[in-house]
C-alpha cells in the first residue's frame, strides 16, 4: 500500500520534469553553446548578415567578448559599429518605423528568439527558404509560411525550390519528416557549408539567449559535487542520532 | 525593583532575556521539548520543505525586487537585465521561478500526506483549514508573480484569469475592470500585482503558516498510524511514542533537505525551464496585446483547475466548478466519517479511492496543458466528476466501508 502511494506521488511529482514538445520546428537541432569558436564565427556572421535589420538589445558586445575571450581590439575591428562601445547592446541601425513599411512589420529583435521558439525553429527557418513566385520577396519559407524577411542569405544557398515527385502521405507524421528541396540555382557555399554556417548563427543566438548559461552549469556542477558529499553525511548524522529510537 | 525570575533558571545574557521575553520557552515549546511521533516517514519531509521553499522564495524575492521594475515598458527589460547584468541574477531568478514550481510540489505532496494519513479529522481540522488557506493565497501569489515579467503568457494569462471574474452575472465586467485598472491588462494592472505579490500576499503567507503551525503545536502532530501519541504517557508526562523535534527531527529534516537541494539545484542550474514547464517558451516574448499566443496555457500547478474550468460548457459554470474544486477541500475534515484516521486502518475503498484521486489529479494537470479537443474535454469532464466524487462520496464510503483495529502504539 505504502509502495504504492508513493510510486501515484512520484507521478505527481515528475510530471513537472518531463520535457515538453519541440515547439513545431522542422528540422532538429541541438545548439552547442560551448563551442566557442562557432559562437564565435556565428557571431561574425550575424553582424554581416543580420544586424543591419535584426538587433540583440539585451546583449552587450563586451559580454560577448568577455564570454569568449575576444580581445578589444579585435571585438572593434570586426563585430562593432565604429560608433559602439563596447558596453554597448547590440542594436540595428534600421529605423524602426521605416523598416516596417519596407518589409510589413518591423524585423524582430533576436535576443530571445532561441528561448521563445527554440534553437531548432531557429534552425529550421534559416535552411526552408525556398523560391515562391506568389509572394514579393520571391522566397517563402516552410517553417514560417508568408514570412516577410527575404533570402538574405540567398547569395551564399542560392535559390531552392520544394521537390514535388514523390509527396510523403498527405499527413507528414507531425512535421518530422525532412522537408525535401531541389537547388535551381547554386551559391558561393556547397550545402554543407551553408549547414554549418548556419549552425554557426544558431549557436550564436542560442548563446545570446542566454550568456549566463556557460556559468551556470559550471556553477551547477560544484554545487551538486558538494551536496553528493553532503547527503551521506546528513544520513549518517541522522542515523547517528536516532540510534536511541527505538 | 526585583523581578520575577523566568521558570527556566538560565542566567547570563540569556536570563536577562528570559527575565523579559519567553525565547526559552519558545525554543522548548516548539523545538526541544515539542514530541513528536517517533514513526514519520518520506511523507513527513514535505511540511519542512515548503517552508525551506517559503523561506528561499522570501530571500531570492527581496533580490528581484531591487532591481525589477514593475512598469509596462521596463518589466520585461527589467528581468532580461537580472538575467544578464545582475551579479548572480540569473541564479537568483531561477532559485525563485524553480521556487514557484517546487513550493508546488511539495505542497502537493504535504496536502496528500494529510489526506492519506488523515491528519485532518479531529482535533486537527483548523490546522487543515489554515493548510487550504495557504494553499488559495499561494495559488494567488503564484500568479501574481507569473505576471511580473511582463512576457506574452503573462500578459495572456492575467487576460484569462482575470477575465473569469467577468463571469460573474451584474457586477462582472465593472468588477474586471476595477481588478486591472484598465480595460485591458496593462500597465496599472502590473504595479497592483506587484504590490500584491511582495507585499500583501507574502504578509498573510507568512501570518497563516505561523497559525499553521500554531495549531500544529497546540494539539501536536499526527502520524502515519493515525493514534494519538498523547494516549500513553510516560510518568514525566512525555508520550511514549514521541519524541523531542530537536535533534531527531531536525537532523532528519536535515537529510531530507539535502536529498531536496540536489534535486532542486539541478533543475535550477542546469534545467531551469524544465522543458517549458517551469518556465513557458512564449514568455521570452515581451507582452503584446494585439497578438495572442497559438495557445494559452497556465504553468503546470494550476492545469489541474484549468482542465476543469475548460471542461464545463458554461462559463459561469466553469468557473463556479473551478472555484469549488479548492474550496471542497476546506470541509473534507467533515466528509470523512471512518472510524480510523489513517488510510492504513481504512478499508479497500478508501485506499483505491486515494489512489484514484491521485492519478485522476495528474491526467487532470496533463489535460490542462494541452489545447482542447473533443476528446480531451470529454476526458476533463470524467476527470472533473471523478475528482468531486472523491469528496462528495466519502461520507459514505468511509461510513460503510470496514476498518482494520488501530493499533495502542506507533508501528515503525
Amino acid at each position: 500500500m505504502k509502495m504504492r502511494l508513493t510510486v501515484a506521488s512520484l507521478l505527481l511529482a515528475g510530471s513537472g520534469a518531463v520535457t515538453a514538445a519541440g515547439g513545431g520546428a522542422l528540422l532538429d537541432y541541438d545548439p552547442d553553446v560551448k563551442n566557442a569558436a562557432s559562437v564565435q564565427r556565428g557571431a561574425a556572421n550575424f553582424m554581416n548578415y543580420c544586424s543591419g535589420c535584426h538587433s540583440l538589445r539585451f546583449l552587450r558586445y563586451g559580454r560577448l567578448a568577455e564570454d569568449h575571450g575576444i580581445p578589444e581590439d579585435l571585438l572593434r575591428e570586426n563585430l562593432m559599429f565604429t560608433t559602439d562601445k563596447p558596453g554597448d547592446h547590440i542594436l540595428s541601425a534600421m529605423p524602426g518605423d521605416e523598416a516596417a513599411g519596407w518589409f510589413g512589420q518591423k524585423p524582430p529583435d533576436l535576443s530571445l528568439t532561441a528561448r521563445a521558439r527554440g534553437a531548432d525553429w531557429i534552425y529550421s527557418f534559416l535552411m526552408t527558404f525556398y523560391v515562391d513566385d506568389k509572394k514579393a520577396t520571391g522566397v517563402n519559407n516552410l517553417q514560417l509560411p508568408g514570412a516577410s524577411m527575404p533570402h538574405v542569405l540567398a547569395d551564399l544557398e542560392g535559390y531552392k525550390a520544394i521537390a514535388h515527385g514523390d509527396e510523403s502521405d498527405g499527413e507528414g507524421h507531425g512535421g518530422h519528416d525532412k522537408p525535401k528541396f531541389e537547388v535551381i540555382e547554386a551559391g558561393v557555399m556547397s550545402p554543407a557549408q551553408y549547414d554549418a554556417f548556419v549552425s554557426d548563427i544558431t549557436n550564436f543566438l542560442a548563446y545570446a539567449a542566454e550568456p549566463g548559461k556557460a556559468t551556470m552549469h559550471s556553477r551547477g556542477l560544484w554545487v551538486i559535487f558538494y551536496l553528493l558529499l553532503l547527503i551521506p553525511l546528513t544520513y549518517f548524522i541522522k542515523k547517528e542520532f536516532w540510534k536511541d529510537v527505538h | 525593583m526585583g523581578i520575577v525570575a523566568n521558570p527556566h533558571k538560565t542566567t547570563g545574557f540569556l536570563g536577562w532575556v528570559d527575565d523579559r521575553f519567553p525565547l526559552t520557552k519558545i525554543w522548548k515549546d516548539h523545538i526541544s521539548e515539542y514530541y513528536a511521533p517517533k514513526n514519520f516517514n518520506f511523507w513527513y519531509y514535505f511540511g519542512s520543505l515548503a517552508m525551506l521553499v517559503l523561506v528561499n522564495q522570501i530571500l531570492t524575492g527581496i533580490f528581484l525586487a531591487m532591481h525589477y521594475k514593475p512598469s509596462a515598458a521596463e518589466a520585461f527589460s527589467s528581468v532580461e537585465y537580472i538575467m544578464r547584468d545582475v551579479p548572480f541574477g540569473d541564479l537568483i531568478r531561477y532559485l525563485h521561478s524553480t521556487g514557484a514550481s517546487a513550493f508546488f510540489i511539495v505542497v502537493y505532496l504535504h496536502m496528500y500526506r494529510g489526506l492519506m494519513y488523515g491528519s485532518y479529522r479531529k482535533p486537527r481540522e483548523l490546522i487543515w483549514i489554515f493548510g487550504c488557506l495557504i494553499y488559495l493565497v499561494l495559488m494567488a501569489e503564484a500568479f501574481a508573480g507569473y505576471v511580473l515579467p511582463w512576457g506574452q503568457m503573462s500578459f495572456w494569462g492575467a487576460q484569462v484569469i482575470i477575465s473569469l471574474f467577468g463571469a460573474i452575472p451584474v457586477i462582472g465586467e465593472s468588477l474586471v475592470i476595477w481588478i486591472q485598472g484598465d480595460y485591458v491588462p496593462s500597465d496599472a494592472t502590473l504595479n497592483r500585482l506587484f504590490s500584491l505579490h511582495v507585499v500583501a500576499l507574502p504578509f498573510v503567507l507568512v501570518g497563516l503558516v505561523v497559525a499553521h503551525l500554531m495549531a500544529l503545536h497546540e494539539v501536536g502532530s499526527n502520524n502515519p498510524d493515525g493514534i494519538d501519541i498523547k494516549a500513553n504517557k510516560d510518568e514525566n508526562g512525555v508520550p511514549r511514542d514521541g519524541i523531542p523535534f530537536h535533534p531527531y527531527y531536525t537532523v532528519k529534516d536535515l537529510f531530507g533537505v539535502s536529498i531536496f537541494l540536489a534535486l532542486f539545484l539541478s533543475v535550477v542550474f542546469f534545467l531551469p525551464d524544465a522543458g517549458g514547464y517551469f518556465l513557458e517558451r512564449p514568455n521570452f516574448e515581451e507582452a503584446n496585446p494585439s497578438v495572442t499566443p497559438e495557445h494559452i496555457a497556465p504553468v503546470w500547478y494550476f492545469t489541474p483547475f484549468y482542465a476543469m474550468l475548460r471542461a464545463v460548457p458554461d462559463k459561469l459554470g466553469g468557473v463556479i466548478v473551478m472555484f469549488a474544486a479548492v474550496l471542497i477541500l476546506f470541509v473534507v475534515p467533515w466528509l470523512d466519517r471512518s472510524k480510523v484516521r489513517s488510510v492504513r486502518y481504512k478499508g479497500w475503498i478508501s485506499k483505491i479511492a486515494l489512489i484514484i484521486f491521485a492519478i485522476n489529479f495528474v491526467i487532470l494537470a496533463w489535460l490542462g496543458l494541452e489545447a482542447p479537443s473533443d476528446g480531451k474535454t470529454m476526458a476533463a469532464r470524467v476527470g472533473t466528476v471523478i475528482y468531486f466524487l472523491f469528496f462528495l462520496l466519502m461520507p459514505i464510503y468511509t461510513k460503510m466501508e470496514g476498518t482494520k483495529p488501530e493499533p495502542s502504539r506507533v508501528t515503525s
